[in-house]
């Protein structure tokens, strides 16, 4: 459904993503694993056409992202929802009226009709009777949920998760990743998860992509990442600091370093 | 290393970091000039952003405005306690009254309450702003499919341009009232010299100038203070950083402003 | 959306009072569409207009009843002023127009006096009785010197 074709973006001098391609099916969960610094989350922005390529295609169907007018590009994200690290909700509004948003924004529904459709997604998420309650007085855990229930609204056919289950408590990351896998199976959405959190990753997904330094390293079901004899991906979903990715990213020597003396270390 | 090298060194270093100043100071303004155009184009394109505009009237304008009185009062009275006592050794005390409203119609209004608008309503924009980016709302409304430069910059700018000339308007009317109380009932001047000199020195060009001068810092201060949010690092010191300079480059950009426009007006 | 409307009615009367204010600033206090659409014009030349300046009073019998319109360099000798008059002030043929100061160090204005004559001055008509400025200078000098003779 979702194809990328050489897909690259650069920040001044660091590659972020390096000629990739990669496939994601339809109606199923996809979830794109790597390190810090990997590029996955920078692929996700890719994907949502947050941020425009270097260079490379992405393909939606027939349509190409790169280079997409404004006006098709909005008309595509009428399909898409997004649920953001820090779920982004916006907070002069209360948990109803985020989630009632894109309603109010992009229909003509009737109130009492979106009222039932806010209350249908807040259902879903276990969060009905929150309703009154603004951003500022939710919890990590909650402001997530809420923030799926926006991604919801719409019944999008794509939904973005960055970094779903960071920053809570076990538990809650565990609803959180029940409720996506839940969600996608019922509904026939299309899930792009990234994430670092191999443990829940690897639960929910039919279909895995490891991220190392902007290159697809290992792809398949949760079985296959986690029989792979790639070390590297051993070293990843083990936790392992030691391995054939590096714990440390310097980039002069240590024992040069150590040796100059104070005051006449170099200035760059 | 000798000494003349380093001299040499640290005259190179100066004028290299001036030459990046003034080389970044340029791309940021043709940057602002990009950003706020692009924005005010969708007040021509659907969906019309009316509610947001009027909210932002509402947050900037007639929030603004209990502050203006003040600064406009205050401002009079003492204009009016300076003028007086300067005015007094002359023995032209009649004069008070178009001292006092010549030089708050034409300078005094305008630029203070400019400069108050940057502090209270201008500061806020851009960290209001700043905090969208950081948080990521200006993404999830680009997910929404919401153009954030017609949903948060427009309605900002719009109101700005709107709002700073009533203000200055309120502002002028309160000083000049207060000017008054503080020159006739306090100080004994003539009220009907102080009302008569008044009128007969203010010219439709001095009202004219007043209002161009208000509407030229209305844009200047929405336009600084939306960009400054928009483009703010996303993190907590970006944003801290971005209000600082807004503020700053607001307040400097309104004085050099009141320059060029003063110039064009005498 | 009750709090809306509420935003709105404020927001309205606050655009309302500051458009308000803006009239009630240019009439009252700048007098647009006032004095000029309801005078007429006369011209005076002087020998010393001493830096009178547009915008500055005309006075009949120390009432204000006009303004000078502009002063202008003719002939390369003396200074030509069009007064703006208001309309129902009548000037006689004969009248005297004088450039003087408000006080010692006041600014200066137009003093006008009557003279006898029946006629009166019509629109665009001239002042021909002038009297130039008096240079304090001047004065000041004149009785220097002749308190020392």
């Amino acid at each position: 459904m979702i194809r990328t074709e050489k897909l690259s973006r650069h920040f001044d001098d660091v590659i972020a993503l390096n000629n990739t391609d990669i496939h994601i099916k339809a109606h199923q969960t996809t979830v794109i694993m790597g390190g810090s610094g990997s590029g996955k989350t920078t692929l996700l922005r890719l994907l949502a056409g947050l941020e425009c390529p270097t260079s490379g295609h992405i393909w939606y169907g027939k349509d190409d992202l790169n280079g997409m007018s404004q006006k098709r590009l909005y008309q595509l994200r009428a399909r898409m929802g997004m649920l953001f690290q820090y779920s982004a909700l916006l907070n002069s509004l209360s948990v109803y009226d985020n989630v009632a948003f894109p309603l109010v924004e992009h229909t003509k529904l009737d109130k009492s009709v979106i009222h039932t459709m806010v209350t249908m997604k807040l259902e879903q998420v276990g969060l009905r009777g929150f309703e009154h309650l603004m951003p500022s007085q939710l919890s990590g855990g909650m402001a997530k949920r809420v923030a799926f229930a926006r991604a919801l609204a719409m019944d999008p056919e794509v939904v973005f998760f960055d970094e779903p289950t960071s920053g809570l408590d076990p538990i809650s990351a565990g609803v959180i990743a029940s409720l996506i896998d839940d969600i996608t199976k019922r509904t026939k959405m299309t899930s792009i998860v990234v994430t670092h959190d191999v443990h829940a990753g690897l639960k929910i997904a039919d279909h895995v992509i490891l991220l190392w330094q902007g290159k697809v390293i290992a792809e398949g079901t949760s079985e296959v990442i986690r029989h792979s004899d790639d070390a590297r991906v051993q070293q990843f979903i083990e936790g392992r600091p030691d391995g054939p990715i590096p714990f440390s990213r310097s980039e002069t020597s240590y024992i040069d370093d150590l040796l100059h003396k104070p005051g006449t270390v170099r200035m760059s | 290393m000798n000494k003349t090298n380093i001299t040499q060194n640290s005259i190179t270093l100066f004028f290299g970091y001036l030459g990046r100043w003034f080389l970044r100071a340029i791309e940021s303004m043709g940057d602002a000039a990009v950003l706020s155009t692009t924005s005010l184009a969708h007040l021509f394109h659907r969906p019309w952003q009316g509610k947001h505009i009027v909210l932002q009237l509402y947050a900037l304008g007639v929030g603004s405005f209990v502050i203006i009185a003040i600064t406009g009062a205050f401002t009079g009275m003492v204009l009016s306690l300076q003028g007086y006592y300067t005015l007094a050794k002359f023995g032209s005390e009649s004069l008070l009254g178009s001292g006092v409203a010549l030089a708050i119609i034409r300078e005094l209004g305008p630029v203070l309450g400019a400069f108050m608008m940057v502090g209270r309503a201008g500061s806020s924009i851009t960290a209001e702003i700043g905090i969208m980016r950081v948080t990521e709302q200006l993404d999830a409304l680009q997910m929404m499919a919401i153009n954030p430069k017609a949903r948060v910059i427009l309605p900002r700018i719009i109101a700005m341009i709107i709002a700073l000339p009533i203000l200055v308007t309120m502002f002028d009317i309160i000083g000049l009232a207060a000017g008054y109380v503080v020159g006739v009932e306090l100080l004994g001047v003539n009220g009907g010299a102080f009302i008569g000199e008044m009128i007969a020195k203010i010219t439709p060009m001095d009202l004219y100038a007043g209002w161009v001068k208000a509407l030229g810092f209305g844009i200047l201060i929405g336009v600084i203070c939306t960009y400054m949010g928009y483009r703010a690092t996303p993190t907590t010191e970006g944003v801290a950083k971005a209000t600082t300079q807004a503020v700053v480059a607001g307040s400097v950009g309104v004085l050099v402003l009141d320059y060029i426009l003063t110039s064009f007006f005498l | 959306m009750q709090s809306y409307r509420r935003i709105e009615i404020t927001v309205g009367i606050f655009v309302f009072l500051g458009i308000m204010a803006m009239a009630w600033m240019a009439i009252k206090l700048g007098q647009v569409g006032g004095l000029g659409s309801s005078g007429y014009n006369v011209s005076a030349t002087f020998e010393d207009a001493g830096g009178l300046r547009a915008g500055a009073d005309v006075m009949l019998a120390g009432v204000s009843i006009g303004r000078v319109a502009s002063v202008q360099l003719q002939g390369q000798e003396e200074a030509l002023l069009q007064l703006e008059i208001q309309q129902g002030v009548k000037l006689t043929t004969d009248a005297i127009a004088a450039v003087r100061t408000k006080g010692i160090i006041g600014e200066r204005y137009v003093r006008i006096s009557q003279g006898a004559d029946d006629e009166i001055i019509e629109n665009h008509g001239e002042i021909e009785e002038t009297e130039s400025a008096i240079n304090i200078e001047d004065l000041i000098s004149k009785y220097i010197f002749s308190s020392a003779e």
